[in-house]
């Protein structure tokens, strides 16, 4: 059976052009970037081409492009490298509560450290407030962390607008923009941003490979402690492959932004439409307009999303929720709850992320398909409009540790 | 640990799926934790024999097929031997549940208690 893989925002096959760039250096200049001799000297003018590419794709100098291990490396550097080394001036940050686990859970670690964290609320869209974000700054922040596009949602945060206001007072601003790169134009002159974390594999590059924007002069901490390599800030023997490979992917989602960009809205709202016209008791979670052009997020009533999921994969359909029972954990999505959705609700969540790949028959046959099966789904439940649940449901219900 | 091929069938094509005409004993029970609400009716016939019963829930992949194996199971039973019905009987049946599912068996097996729970006080007043 064909596959439609609808989980772009999960991650992307990697484009052969990525693969065919990358393979040499497995093989034929397998060398140490940091030997004198010609083996090593090579791969190293490799990596600052690949470097080059990156700083490109963000408008950045390419001395101020540090290779990762990952995306969430890169959070975890930004925002544990920023505390540790500008304490003396103040432990308080400021974030929100829908940034992806990577910032998160950094967050939590440092309040257990002696840090402060303020996290913002966001609106029924996923927006953060301006607002809030002035009232929240104290003398003693040191740091915001916002991320650019929610994974889970798409919502595209206000960024240039938080970047004037957090210049304004002095505060080092980082931003997670993993789910934007390739996606929506990145540019950290216009946006005022001193970091800004990226991975490869989000945009048809390799998994293992992300990268941290540092603007010159920001004071940081090193996280990975070791030998010189990254201009002594991140330690560990370069991973030459997976770096060439990140620099040609990021080439090619920057030549082909605005093509793909298109395609991939047209599709989406080619979805949301059919999907909101067609399925009752629906609701689309996002900004209507501030979304990435490849997210769709739905909530069924009535029924949960783990059920969604499978019933779509039997038909061929990769898909995800935010559904506790697909997350390994108990909760439902804390983004789901975040814009005020009732538990209830959020178990029966659905995404699927759009690809440059993906094609109007792919939309249509996901959208023909889904309508049977929430149908389905839905005569199963033992909740209706007449049986509706809510919080008071789940409240008196008793909570199963077996 | 992955869903077997039976919890699988039991997933797509479940049996005793809706509501019975007639049925004298109706539990449900749900828990936030997974966000799972599974409702059971049953219909016993005077001699205390499930004649029939059926499901209708909220949940999972194995919240659903646990619905269908546990109905499937008691169907033909005498209340009492339904009264001994554990949730491991379910697990085992479906050829084995991912550990952080077999809270959806555990759920099947209270339905199924709160059920015959139901017919006792339905058949007392």
């Amino acid at each position: 059976m064909k596959r439609i893989y609808l989980d772009h925002a999960a991650t992307t096959p990697v484009d052969p052009a990525v693969v065919e760039t990358m393979l040499p250096f497995f093989t034929e200049y397998f060398g140490n970037p940091s030997s004198v001799y010609t083996e090593g000297r090579g791969v190293k003018k490799s990596i600052e081409a690949a470097r080059l590419q990156i700083a490109a794709a963000i408008n950045a100098d390419p001395r101020e492009i540090y290779f990762t291990g990952s995306g969430s490396e890169a959070d975890n550097w930004a925002i544990k490298g920023i505390a540790m080394k500008n304490q003396a001036k103040g432990k308080h940050i400021i974030t929100s509560t829908i940034e992806h686990h990577a910032v998160l859970h950094t967050c939590e670690y440092l309040e257990k450290q002696g840090f402060e964290v303020t996290y913002l609320p966001v609106d029924e869209f996923g927006l953060i407030s301006l607002d809030d974000l002035r009232n929240a700054i104290r003398k003693d922040t040191i740091l915001v962390t916002i991320m650019f596009a929610n994974n889970e949602i798409g919502t595209i945060e206000p960024i240039k607008e938080i970047g004037e206001i957090v210049k304004e007072k002095g505060i080092i601003f980082h931003t997670d923009a993993v789910q934007a790169l390739g996606n929506i134009p990145v540019d950290v002159k216009d946006l005022n941003v001193d970091l800004l974390s990226i991975s490869a594999h989000k945009i048809y590059g390799p998994k293992g490979i992300g990268a941290l924007f540092i603007r010159k002069g920001v004071p940081i901490d090193n996280l990975i402690h070791g030998g010189a390599q990254e201009r002594k800030k991140r330690a560990g023997t370069e991973n030459t492959a997976e770096i060439v490979a990140f620099g040609k992917a990021a080439e090619m989602v920057t030549e082909h932004l605005e093509d793909n960009a298109a395609h991939m809205k047209k599709l989406r709202d080619l979805l949301i439409k059919g999907v909101m016209e067609n399925i009752p008791q629906v609701r689309l979670n996002g900004h209507p307009e501030k979304r990435l052009p490849g997210n769709a997020n739905f909530c069924f009533d009535y029924i949960e999303g783990e059920s969604i999921l499978l019933s779509l994969d039997i038909i061929g359909v990769a898909g995800s929720s935010g559904s506790a029972c697909t997350s390994g954990s108990l909760d439902p999505s804390h983004v789901l709850l975040a814009i005020g959705l009732p538990a209830g609700v959020a178990h029966g969540s659905l995404r699927l992320s759009i690809g440059k790949h993906t094609t109007v028959e792919d939309i249509n046959y996901v959208v023909d398909n889904l309508i049977q099966i929430i149908e389905r789904l839905r005569k199963m439940s033992p909740i209706n409009a007449d049986c509706p649940i809510d919080d008071a449901v789940f409240d008196k219900a008793e909570h199963h540790h077996h | 640990m992955e869903y077997t091929d039976v919890v699988m069938e039991n997933f797509t094509c479940p049996k005793h799926v809706g509501e019975i005409e007639g049925a004298n004993g109706v539990g449900q029970v749900g828990s936030p934790a997974c966000g799972d609400i599974m409702k059971i009716f049953l219909k016993i016939n005077d001699d205390g024999i499930i004649e029939d019963a059926s499901f209708k829930t909220f949940g999972c992949g194995a919240a659903v097929a646990s619905s269908s194996m546990a109905t499937d199971m008691i169907i033909g039973k005498s209340i009492e031997e339904a009264g001994k019905f554990k949730n491991s009987d379910v697990v085992d049946a479906l050829g084995g549940l991912p550990a952080e599912k077999i809270h959806c068996s555990v759920l099947a097996a209270e339905a199924i208690q709160a059920a015959i729970e139901d017919y006792h006080n339905k058949k007392a007043q």
